[in-house]
């Protein structure tokens, strides 16, 4: 923690001080909950009644929001499975000794994380039609995604590659391994242990980015709830909307926490683990370039 | 194919000009809001701290696709209808500032503890050493994460396309019932239109990040 550093031990005008503000805080933030509350009832979007609806299997509605959780996560776990797979195949290539792999694989790399995940899934959905080939949007949003994320998590792996000692692959080398059997029994399970944290931490982003279809129609949570509403809406009015936007929303914010706890959790546990002892601390490159090395 | 280019040419250039400036409005609301959080976080002040951590860590596990949803379409439910132009600018923006806050906040942790320590013993108050000592020093660290940041954010800008803003992005939407080769050409066109922006920000960026840099 740096935070007690800046300010040492309060003496007691400053212990005075901090209470103001703590005080003066709390009423800000209660402030601020207060109004959103008061906001919410003068609509009375806080009624018991609207709120039922989410509940109700009658309605229909936790079914459809269940099944739309459903499809949000097969898009995610396709394309968590093949982009890991692909992501490693690059990154090995990119670490191949032949020159014409090298090119071929960091251009492809390079390519697909300089440009914005969205514009990938368009061309799958908008352009390739042009050329005869209709992609559903499930396959458009998967495809897109395992293009997108491969790149990057090439790039995780690589660095993970790179940060295993020197001597265990000069030892590999030195006990008569071929190439192939030093990446893949020596290098690979020390890196993506080394890397799993990171790892989890693009899934994150991966899931994240699974809300994307939703622009292309394809009927995750965010599609889901904007068709349930429309269903109402001539009905009851907008009796439930807001309700039902809020559910969307907060099924994907949880669904993302936890997969952000289990990669909290992943990374303690790997820090204490030997089996990453011959790893340097290393990050991903920092140097900023057109691929924004950080996906957020 | 060039006629094409031509006729379309004014909508490639409205829509790269309207990337832009979604980019810029953005990235200034989240620079400015990034930082304040930083500062929340790290103040002794304990409800400002739990604030700033609690907004960072939502919006960091909010997709950007459900931030943009939730003020396209929720706000008006509560009343505060805004426009598409500018719910885009505030949901980018206060989406990117949680991952400004925490570059800032790491650029923070990254100033030696001795520099901090050293302030502190001249008598300097926690607003002095944060501003005379300890963020004059930060800055410098968080340039790269910082660009780095910017240029995400150039990218998740695309995602105003699903929100009625006609940016680059959402010109190949538009123009998807062109024929083959001239929808690769818009394709190429949209593409050149982000490296238009990342490209020069990432050789700024590592230039500012060389004048800047300290030995330590």
């Amino acid at each position: 923690m740096s935070a007690p550093v800046l300010f040492d031990l309060p003496g007691p005008k400053a212990r005075a001080r901090i209470r103001i503000g703590t005080v003066i805080g709390s009423l800000l933030v209660l402030a601020v909950i207060a109004f959103v509350l008061v906001r919410l009832n003068g609509n009375d979007q806080l009624d018991p009644q609207r709120w039922s609806v989410l509940f109700d299997p009658n309605s229909g509605v936790p079914q459809a929001l269940g099944q739309a959780l459903l499809r949000t996560l097969r898009v995610a776990a396709v394309g968590m499975v093949v982009a890991t797979v692909l992501g490693l195949l690059l990154a090995v290539g990119r670490l191949s000794d032949h020159r014409a792999v090298r090119i071929v694989v960091t251009t492809v790399i390079e390519f697909f994380r300089a440009i914005p995940l969205l514009v990938v899934i368009f061309a799958l959905y908008f352009v390739l039609p042009s050329f005869g080939i209709r992609l559903s949007t499930y396959a458009a949003l998967t495809i897109g995604l395992v293009l997108y994320n491969m790149a990057v998590l090439a790039e995780i792996f690589r660095a993970g590659i790179l940060s295993v000692d020197r001597g265990q692959s000069e030892a590999a080398y030195g006990i008569g391994l071929r190439k192939s059997q030093v990446m893949r029994l020596v290098l690979l399970p020390q890196a993506v242990r080394r890397m799993l944290p990171v790892l989890v931490a693009q899934l994150v982003v991966l899931l994240k980015d699974s809300s994307l279809g939703f622009i292309i129609g394809y009927f995750e949570l965010l599609r889901q709830a904007r068709s349930l509403v429309e269903f109402f809406t001539p009905r009851f009015g907008n009796e439930y909307t807001f309700q039902l936007y809020v559910a969307a929303g907060l099924i994907y914010i949880i669904v993302n926490v936890l997969l952000s706890q289990l990669a909290k959790y992943i990374e303690r546990r790997s820090r204490r683990s030997p089996k990453t002892a011959a790893t340097q601390a290393v990050d991903l490159p920092d140097a900023p370039s057109v691929t924004g090395q950080t996906s957020i | 194919m060039v006629q094409f280019f031509i006729d379309n040419f004014p909508l490639l250039r409205d829509a790269f000009l309207k990337t832009l400036q979604l980019s810029v409005l953005a990235g200034l609301l989240a620079l400015v809001l990034g930082t304040l959080l930083a500062a929340f976080r790290v103040s002794p002040i304990t409800p400002l701290r739990g604030l700033a951590t609690f907004y960072v860590e939502t919006f960091r596990n909010t997709p950007l696709t459900v931030v943009f949803f939730f003020i396209i379409f929720g706000l008006p439910q509560i009343d505060f209808a805004v426009g598409f132009f500018t719910g885009s600018v505030l949901a980018v923006g206060l989406y990117t500032a949680a991952f400004v806050c925490e570059a800032v906040r790491s650029g923070i942790n990254a100033v030696s503890p001795g520099q901090a320590e050293a302030a502190r013993a001249l008598g300097l108050t926690f607003g002095q050493s944060l501003r005379e000592v300890v963020l004059p020093q930060a800055f410098r660290t968080v340039v790269p994460p910082l660009g780095n940041v910017w240029i995400a954010m150039v990218k998740n800008t695309s995602i105003a396309a699903g929100f009625a803003v006609t940016e680059l992005t959402a010109s190949l939407q538009r123009l998807s019932n062109a024929n083959g080769g001239e929808i690769l050409l818009v394709l190429a066109a949209v593409v050149a239109g982000y490296m238009l922006i990342t490209v020069p920000s990432a050789y700024v960026v590592s230039r500012v990040e060389r004048r800047v840099a300290i030995l330590r």
